[in-house]
C-alpha cells in the first residue's frame, strides 16, 4: 500500500470510528425492543415482579441496623423526597476515594461507615432492595451524568473498555450496541445497551440484578474475562454507560427479558 | 420471608366482575437443577393457592415446577356481597402466606 493509500485508509478508519456512536436523537431504551407482554410487566407498578423488591427496600430503608442503631431514614428522611434524582447522577465522583463510585458502593459505604453495620455484599438481596428503592425515586427523570471534571479520565477509560475488542469472539461492546443494534442475536433483538433501568428484574435471572451483573453476563457471553464486582474497570464502564445514556429517562427498576 | 401483593377494587357494584391480581414472592426452585458439584437442589415451590370470598372458595390453583419465580396469578370473580377475601398460598418446606382484603359491594 502506498503512503497516500495508507493515509486514506487511516482517515476512513477514523471516520468509521466517529460514525459508530449513536446520534443522541436516535437513542432508544431497551424497553422499546421488548415484546408488548414484557413492557406491560414493566409498566405494572403494583403487581410487576420488581414490586416485591421495592416493598422490601422501603422496609429496609426504615429499619434500624448496626451499632449506631440508625436507619437510612433517620438521616435521609423519606426516600421519596430525599432520593429523587440521585440514581440518575450515579456513578459520581467521591473525593475521599479520588475516584467515581456507583450507587451500590455508596450504599455499602454508608452502611458500614455511618450505620456501622456488617458490610453488604455486591448482588446481595439487601443491597439490591435498597438500591432498587433509591433508584425507583428517579423513575422518569432524565439521566444527568456526573459533571465533575475529575471524573473525565475515568469516563474515557470506560469508553476505551466499551470500544475494546476482547474475548475469544473478539467482540467489543460498541460493535453490538453501537453498530449492529436492531439486528438479531440468537433470535433476540440487539438493544442499544443504555443503562436506564438498573437494577433490573431480568426474566432470565428470575430476580433483580445490578448493572454490574448484566455487564458480567455480557462479558462472559463474549467469552472474555468479566470485571470483578466493584472493580475500577467495572465502575469506569458504568460511568461511561450513564454518560452515553445522558438525558434519557430513568426506568428503574426495569424489566428485561 | 413470605411477601405477597394483592390488588382488587375496594368497592364494586353488585354483580360486577372484578379482577384480582396476586403476586407472591417465591424462588420457585424446580428440583431439576443441580449445583456445580452435581448435587440435586431440592424442589422448593408453592404448590397451591386458594382464594375464599366470605368463606366460599372462588378460586383455587395447583402449582407445579416450571412456573416462573414470583408467580403472578390473576383471576376474576363476581362481586356478590361486602366482606372479606382471604388468600392463602402453601408450598414446600412449610411455606405459607396469607393475605386478607376487604371489599365493599354497593
Amino acid at each position: 500500500m502506498t503512503r497516500l493509500g495508507f493515509l486514506f485508509f487511516a482517515l476512513w478508519l477514523a471516520a468509521a470510528g466517529a460514525r459508530a456512536e449513536i446520534p443522541l436523537a436516535e437513542r432508544r431504551s431497551g424497553s422499546e425492543f421488548m415484546s408488548p407482554a414484557t413492557r406491560a410487566m414493566q409498566d405494572d407498578e403494583v403487581t410487576g415482579p420488581a414490586a416485591l423488591w421495592l416493598l422490601e427496600g422501603e422496609e429496609r430503608w426504615n429499619g434500624k441496623v448496626g451499632a449506631v442503631g440508625k436507619s437510612c431514614a433517620d438521616c435521609h428522611g423519606d426516600a421519596r423526597q430525599s432520593m429523587r434524582g440521585v440514581a440518575a447522577r450515579y456513578p459520581a465522583y467521591d473525593a475521599a476515594r479520588a475516584q467515581p463510585i456507583t450507587l451500590e458502593q455508596r450504599i455499602i459505604e454508608c452502611r458500614s461507615a455511618r450505620q456501622q453495620a456488617p458490610s453488604l455484599a455486591h448482588e446481595s438481596r439487601e443491597l439490591l432492595v435498597l438500591s432498587a428503592w433509591v433508584a425507583r425515586q428517579s423513575k422518569g427523570m432524565p439521566i444527568v451524568p456526573d459533571a465533575d471534571p475529575r471524573s473525565a479520565p475515568f469516563r474515557e477509560a470506560g469508553r476505551a473498555a466499551f470500544e475494546l475488542r476482547q474475548g475469544q469472539l473478539n467482540l467489543s461492546c460498541a460493535l453490538c450496541h453501537d453498530r449492529y443494534w436492531g439486528r438479531s442475536l440468537g433470535g433476540a433483538p440487539i438493544p442499544q445497551g443504555h443503562a436506564t433501568g438498573y437494577p433490573i428484574y431480568r426474566l432470565e435471572w428470575q430476580s433483580l440484578g445490578s448493572l454490574a451483573r448484566r455487564l458480567r453476563s455480557c462479558t462472559t457471553g463474549m467469552r472474555a474475562q468479566p470485571y470483578p464486582a466493584g472493580s475500577r474497570e467495572a465502575v469506569d464502564l458504568e460511568l461511561f454507560l450513564m454518560w452515553r445514556a445522558r438525558g434519557m429517562a430513568m426506568e428503574s427498576p426495569a424489566v428485561r427479558p | 420471608m413470605a411477601r405477597v401483593v394483592v390488588t382488587l377494587p375496594a368497592t364494586a357494584r353488585k354483580g360486577e366482575v372484578i379482577e384480582i391480581r396476586t403476586l407472591a414472592g417465591h424462588e420457585m426452585e424446580t428440583g431439576f437443577r443441580r449445583t456445580e458439584l452435581g448435587v440435586a437442589i431440592p424442589r422448593d415451590i408453592i404448590t397451591s393457592f386458594r382464594c375464599t370470598y366470605n368463606g366460599v372458595e372462588v378460586f383455587r390453583a395447583e402449582l407445579h415446577p416450571a412456573l416462573a419465580a414470583n408467580p403472578l396469578i390473576t383471576f376474576h370473580t363476581v362481586a356478590t356481597e361486602s366482606g372479606k377475601l382471604e388468600f392463602r398460598w402453601t408450598g414446600d418446606k412449610g411455606y405459607t402466606a396469607t393475605h386478607v382484603a376487604q371489599i365493599t359491594v354497593v
